[in-house]
């Protein structure tokens, strides 16, 4: 059965394509339930705006790479928020509970499997990603923001694989974390406070693990969340770049001026 | 700085061409209504911010500035210990979290430098930390090479716990040591300088001694150094 795509999520048609030029008439919004929602919200003229944008001649399978990082990103929210119905953020419990989730619970080897995998393909994507923008010039004006909220998003996922790598609580876990506070140690005088800061003590410590439990699933997500929302609004906003080696069109007409050099 | 750009537009003041007032300024006022109410909005959001902010960040800074119970622990009565070599012993260092709470600490009984002075304070039995000095892993003492070393990144250490190979900073941390009732008992962590003199405790990775015990301060949630 082919289901009809509601009127508004169609294609708009090209200005002065249709009608007397004095623009469109006043939208009769249809009687259906992506109707009703468009008329109240506006979200469907966002959505065909969004989805039906403009992109680039030579644009390429390349492009796909920060799509593909959101999935990862993605499915590591979702899964993380199932482990987090059977984890157990304290220092005595936090093993059995894990060891629990992946032996014991339907699918939790699964589920947890995937977290983990998922946590080194994102960083893989991420730096892929960044790879395309870099060799394709995508960071020049006016991008340079989206470049800076990239890097900053980098730092971040960074430290959703420090913070997390204690989660399991095992002997690496435990020592891969010393070893971590202790390089965070080593930076000149706000070192020494910094790593107490993550040990929530001077040594580690009964709140340790709560803390990078609430840094990874709390803070840390919640800033990711949102840096990848003013990351994709800049990408609508200011539309993708065409791949280096495609030239821009040149009518006869067109006088190019070449450096001197 | 807003106020005085505000002033010079809404008077005349020591300009030659008087300007119009801007719009919601009466005579003789430095500050319009709108702006006044906009400035004093501003001032109340951001004092309500502060007012959920700074406790939040307080709460989760506070534990640096903890100073936690000083906590002493029988490892064994003292002739458990002896010059030639050491003693490994397990305590409890940091309580109610379990096995990750332990550590190991390689005690003996300390030699007197020569000339030996009875009024010479020395700890009589010296308790090293197996706490690399380089990131935190812990080291073992191996008895046939009388060295401390370093599973992680190779650190080697001598008999006394000074550093003699590998990427470490210092010396080995020491425990603080005391006998009562014929038990030695294992206190406070301090770190020691590459001359052995003791310092507040440090982490691993930070150098001591002179200028270094600047650009590593000392923090308010370790003992002083005995």
């Amino acid at each position: 059965m082919k289901l009809p795509v509601p009127k508004v999520l169609t294609k708009p048609q090209a200005p002065g394509a249709e009608g007397n030029g004095a623009g469109p008439a006043v939208k009769e919004a249809p009687a259906d339930l992506v109707g009703w929602l468009d008329e109240r919200t506006g979200g469907a003229t966002f959505l065909t705006g969004m989805l039906y944008r403009k992109v680039p001649k030579g644009t390429n399978w390349f492009y796909t790479l920060g799509s593909a990082t959101l999935f990862a990103f993605t499915v590591q929210a979702v899964t993380g928020v199932f482990l987090a119905m059977f984890y157990t953020p304290s220092a005595t419990q936090a093993y059995s509970s894990i060891s629990h989730l992946t032996n014991d619970v339907f699918l939790g080897e699964f589920v947890r499997g995937m977290h983990k995998w998922g946590a080194s393909l994102m960083i893989i994507l991420i730096f892929l990603h960044m790879a395309r923008t870099f060799v394709f010039g995508a960071y020049k004006y006016p991008r340079e923001l989206n470049w800076v909220i990239g890097v900053v998003l980098l730092i971040l996922t960074m430290i959703m694989g420090f913070t997390g790598y204690l989660l399991p609580f095992d002997q690496r876990s435990f020592w891969a974390t010393t070893v971590g506070n202790n390089i965070n140690g080593t930076g000149p005088f706000i070192g020494p406070y910094l790593a107490d800061f993550l040990y929530g003590g001077p040594e580690f410590g009964a709140t340790t693990l709560s803390r990078f439990y609430a840094i990874h699933m709390l803070i840390v997500p919640g800033l990711i969340i949102a840096l990848i929302g003013a990351h994709l609004f800049l990408v609508v906003k200011l539309g993708t770049t065409a791949p280096p080696w495609l030239q821009p069109k040149r009518s006869r007409g067109t006088v190019v001026k070449e450096e001197q050099v | 700085m807003a106020d005085a750009a505000d002033k010079t537009n809404g008077s005349a003041g020591g300009g030659a061409v008087p300007k119009p007032d801007p719009p919601g300024y009466f005579e003789g006022e430095s500050m319009s209504r709108r702006k006044a109410l906009t400035v004093a909005g501003q001032a109340v959001g951001g004092l309500a911010g502060a007012i959920i902010v700074l406790p939040a960040v307080g709460f989760a800074v506070a534990p640096i500035f903890d100073k936690p119970e000083e906590r002493w622990e029988s490892v064994g009565p003292v002739s458990r210990f002896t010059e030639k070599t050491y003693t490994p012993v397990v305590f409890t260092l940091v309580e109610g979290i379990g096995e990750a709470g332990k550590t190991t600490a390689y005690v003996r009984k300390a030699i007197p430098d020569p000339p030996f002075n009875e009024t010479q304070s020395y700890e009589p039995y010296v308790a090293i930390s197996t706490r690399c000095a380089h990131l935190g892993c812990p080291v073992r003492f191996v008895e046939a090479a009388n060295n401390f070393i370093c599973p992680c990144h190779g650190g080697v250490y001598d008999f006394q716990g000074k550093v003699i190979g590998g990427p470490p900073v210092r010396p080995l941390d020491h425990f603080q040591t005391r006998v009562r009732n014929g038990e030695v008992q294992v206190g406070p962590r301090y770190s020691v300088t590459s001359q052995l003199d003791p310092v507040r405790a440090r982490d691993p990775g930070e150098f001591t001694g002179g200028v270094w015990n600047v650009i590593y301060p000392p923090r308010p949630d370790t003992f002083p150094a005995p």
